[in-house]
């Protein structure tokens, strides 16, 4: 195009890497719902026929939608504690001015720079020797651990992002500081808040090694899918499992995707 | 001051964006060691000119020369010219020396050369002592001279300056224009100078093309396109006038009659433009050129009769607003150290004369 | 309501005086009130991390006997750790597994990410999504899926076989240290990338035209300029890539076999069949202060990087 300035001009070969990159991080990952209808239980070309089979399969297995039901609920838990627990932080340390403000935000940001299966040898020692089981609950808590600073970090560029004055007038206005919080404060962080719940949950929801030391009885879906590895028969089955669980990661992303778009038109369409 | 060379040819540039023509077919010669000015509001052109003698857009036709070398061959990279960007374009992770001294690497001059420019330089743009000082720690002049500095210390054919002292408050851009003008003078380098502040180029500049979507309207120096503007456009952007509706009616003996509204019956030398009767043409004349008095002046210039709407006194000179019969503009008028007597009396509401010298009229084309 | 104060109020003026005066206190202070917003989540935080580390540290002073645990002072663990040629070997794999996986993404990536930053004009949303989808989905899937590419019978082998170009499956494939280490870079590619597309996205374009005005062809713009101010995010992403690959359990489980297992593995082990919890106490601290100081070696080296470039 002429009218670009030279700067901006195009780049062929980068053009050509960068869709050779994109091909090397989708591709691998495509495999899963090739095979998934794969009429074979070897995983190898050349392909046997479609089958939708593994898939009916997947329906009837009792222990797989269990350990789904577990995830779905450590995710559920991890992800409303986490950002709760963010919203507190996030507003603290945006809104107040405190000595030591940055050492205490390390201390809540320090999961991120730890390798996962040293929280959760640390956590299986201590619960171990306090006599706790191990159960969800004890899985949650590591959950909790870990997201607590990506709810943070979500939440923090929301808060920053709007006016104080806003609060303050709500103040000035007679509310007191709940109502403030819920009136003016919520409903503007409110698609941090979103964002915050979707990525606890997604994070809780994938995660295997914490998982793997600080489970239970209860399996989460990461654990028994693991467990269902070393069976080449039931490989197919993971696959299916994987391919589903793939589609509705694609669909989430788009619709928070929307939501965000949303969320921007919304609010500037109300004048704010 | 200079020679006449054409030293840039500017040769029926357009530039086109898409639908939007941002430069209409212009052609600009610039002269070996000028100061010349684009001078126009936002948005008619003046920057994306600027950018083509760059070489940071290329023009979708015509073509630049810069000392008879054609530019469509060349990149920015390899052309004699150096731009002061407007936002000034400071390297953030180089101090103050790195960054005066960027571009000289790739003129490959030694360490010790290298050395003793960059001190040279800070000494001209005024910064000497500054060469280690962080570049995030600088306030906004000092940023510019820095931005200069950068720019001069490579010797170019032609500096190109983007609104440089935008962002400068009125008395720093006032003693940065002083300095510019002198550093001009004294490198001979040749200065392209883009600014929408009619002031700023009027007391800079050599010559300055007026331009407004994406055309030149007029090339001159400052004092042909203030006595001399070639348009109604061109006079109203360059300093305050007085625009006036007037009618031909009667051409005789190498003089015009024209019918002015408010300023009644005027004579003008005749010229090619202006020969037919019932011409509708426009009569402007600046406020400064207008004498306000109490009662009709004994001289034998044009005078009539208005009323007084509106006084402002600014310390050493004032301005008034006039109504006139025949027009509902109102006149402006520029008066300089007045007697007491009579600024006393022209207050809003007193009946005043209004007097000028018929030479100080300038006939514009109406469109 | 003056009266109260005035009479009531004096009369309770007593009692009540220290608590409004703890009371005004507090809402004077602007950090005490901070702090008190901030105590749920960082009380949670500190205790959640704080004790379970120091019960560690605690036991990996300890020995394991049998069933029981023998809770006298001892740096036995460490002694067989540091100078054990097998956990030594494991650790220096792990490092060095991590730390090759980490340059060849980071070197992937960066391309990628100038890419997006600097010729995608239109729908660079579109872009970003398509760039970090991949870290929405399950890492056990993509590290299984490559399980299945590498395998002896797997996508690659026996596309390569129907293709008639080999005979016999290339073993080299699966269960080495190479398999770990294409796995990890595929894994994490997408991490690599944002970071660095966020640093590159920030520089201020003016910059790049006076560096071309002032005489710097493309190569010379980027060496001076793109590169040294990019840095900032090509350091955060070392730092994401390394420090959870390090500790990284399941790909060497899956694809990694008796020559590529990694610290993590053994560590896990002591928690199960070894059953010497003391020992994986042990090797989970010498993991962390291995990274502690590789991550603080890495701050410095960057800001020693800033500084030369200054």
């Amino acid at each position: 195009m002429k009218s670009m300035s030279y700067i901006d001009r195009p780049n062929r070969p980068l053009h050509i890497y960068a869709l050779l990159y994109l091909a090397f991080l989708y591709i691998p990952v495509l495999f899963l719902p090739v095979f998934s209808f794969n009429d074979s239980v070897f995983i190898a070309f050349p392909l046997q026929g479609f089958t939708t089979k593994w898939y009916v399969e997947l329906f009837n297995n009792e222990p797989m939608f269990a350990a789904l039901m577990n995830s779905i609920k450590v995710g559920g838990a991890t992800s409303i504690l986490a950002t709760i627990l963010g919203i507190f932080g996030a507003k603290a340390v945006t809104r107040y001015r405190m000595p030591g403000k940055a050492p205490a935000v390390f201390v809540i940001m320090l999961p991120l720079v730890i390798p996962g299966i040293i929280l959760g040898v640390a956590l299986l020692i201590v619960v171990s020797r306090i006599g706790i089981t191990l159960s969800l609950y004890t899985v949650a808590l590591g959950h909790i651990l870990i997201s607590v600073p990506f709810a943070m970090a979500t939440l923090i560029p929301r808060f920053e992002g709007f006016d104080r004055s806003m609060e303050e007038a709500a103040a000035d206005l007679g509310d007191n500081a709940w109502w403030t919080f819920r009136r003016v404060t919520f409903p503007m962080v409110f698609p941090g808040v979103l964002a915050s719940l979707l990525l606890c949950f997604t994070i809780s929801f994938d995660e295997f090694i914490m998982a793997f030391f600080l489970a239970g009885t209860e399996p989460t879906l990461p654990i028994f899918i693991y467990g269902q590895l070393r069976f080449p028969v039931k490989l197919p089955g993971v696959l299916a499992l994987g391919a589903i669980i793939l589609m509705v990661s694609f669909v989430v992303v788009f619709f928070s995707q929307w939501l965000r778009r949303r969320g921007i038109e919304h609010t500037s369409s109300s004048g704010l | 001051m200079s020679t006449n060379d054409a030293f840039i040819k500017i040769n029926d540039v357009s530039k086109h964006f898409g639908q939007v023509v941002a430069v209409d077919n212009i052609a600009i010669t610039i002269k070996r060691g000028e100061f010349f000015s684009l001078l126009g509001a936002s948005g008619c052109g003046k920057t994306t000119l600027l950018r083509m003698l760059a070489g940071f857009e290329s023009p979708t036709s015509g073509e630049i020369y810069i000392d008879d070398a054609p530019m469509s061959e060349m990149p920015p990279h390899h052309r004699p010219t150096n731009m002061v960007f407007q936002n000034y374009a400071i390297f953030p992770h180089l101090d103050v020396r790195s960054n005066i001294a960027f571009g000289l690497r790739a003129d490959r001059l030694g360490k010790a050369e290298a050395k003793q420019r960059v001190a040279e330089v800070l000494e001209l743009v005024k910064l000497h002592g500054f060469g280690d000082r962080r570049s995030t720690e600088l306030s906004g002049s000092q940023r510019q001279r820095v931005a200069l500095a950068r720019a001069l210390i490579k010797r170019p054919k032609v500096l190109l300056l983007d609104e440089p002292l935008g962002a400068l408050d009125k008395k720093l851009r006032e003693e940065m224009q002083i300095e510019l003008r002198a550093l001009q003078q004294s490198l001979g380098t040749t200065f392209v100078f883009v600014t929408h502040d009619q002031e700023e180029a009027m007391s800079l500049s050599d010559r300055i093309a007026v331009m407004s979507k994406g055309r030149v309207l007029q090339i001159g120096s400052p004092k042909v396109l203030y006595d001399r503007p070639a348009s109604v456009e061109v006079a109203d952007f360059i300093g305050q006038m007085n625009f006036l509706e007037a009618q031909v009616f009667d051409v005789r003996d190498g003089q015009v009659m024209l019918d002015a509204a408010g300023l009644g019956k005027v004579s003008i030398p005749a010229s090619a433009a202006i020969d037919q009767k019932g011409m509708k043409i426009i009569v402007a004349i600046r406020p400064e050129k207008l004498t306000i008095s109490a009662k009709r002046p004994n001289n034998d210039r044009s005078a009539v009769q208005g009323v007084l709407k509106a006084a402002a006194y600014l310390g050493g000179r004032s301005h008034y607003h006039l109504s006139l019969d025949g027009t509902d503009k109102l006149i402006a008028v520029e008066a300089q150290e007045m007697d007491t007597a009579l600024s006393e009396y022209l207050e809003p509401g007193a009946v005043v004369w209004l007097s000028w010298a018929d030479d100080a009229l300038i006939v514009l084309p109406h469109d | 309501m003056s009266d109260t104060t005035t009479s009531t109020g004096a009369m309770l003026n007593g009692h009540k005086s220290w608590r409004r005066r703890i009371r005004a206190k507090f809402l004077r202070s602007e950090a005490l009130r901070g702090y008190t917003l901030l105590s749920p989540t960082l009380l949670v935080m500190a205790f959640a991390m704080g004790i379970p580390f120091a019960v560690m540290v605690v036991m990996s002073f300890w020995t394991q006997i049998g069933f029981d645990i023998d809770t006298a002072f001892t740096l036995a663990n460490y002694k067989a750790a540091i100078d054990g040629p097998v956990y030594r070997a494991l650790l220096i794999r792990s490092v060095a597994i991590s730390a090759t996986c980490t340059v060849a993404t980071v070197l992937l990536a960066y391309p990628m990410a100038y890419y997006v930053a600097f010729h995608v004009h239109r729908r660079k949303l579109l872009w970003i999504i398509l760039m970090t989808l991949p870290f929405w989905t399950s890492y056990l899937l993509r590290v299984f899926s490559w399980k299945i590419i590498l395998g002896f019978n797997g996508v690659i082998n026996s596309g390569l076989k129907a293709l008639g170009l080999i005979d016999q499956p290339l073993e080299f494939l699966l269960y080495s240290p190479t398999a770990v280490v294409i796995t990890l870079t595929h894994a994490w590619a997408a991490f690599a990338i944002l970071p660095i597309y966020v640093s590159l996205e920030k520089i201020d374009r003016s910059l790049l035209e006076a560096a071309a005005d002032l005489g710097e062809g493309s190569v010379g713009r980027f060496i001076r300029v793109t590169l040294p101010l990019s840095l900032p995010g090509v350091a955060a992403a070392m730092l994401i890539i390394f420090i959870p690959t390090v500790g990284d359990y399941v790909t060497p489980a899956l694809v990694g076999g008796p020559d590529g297992l990694m610290l993590a593995n053994i560590i896990y082990a002591q928690f199960g069949k070894v059953n010497d919890w003391p020992m994986g106490a042990t090797l989970a601290i010498i993991m962390l202060i291995v990274v502690a100081l590789i991550a603080l070696a890495c701050v410095w080296v960057t800001r020693k990087m800033r500084e030369h470039f200054t």
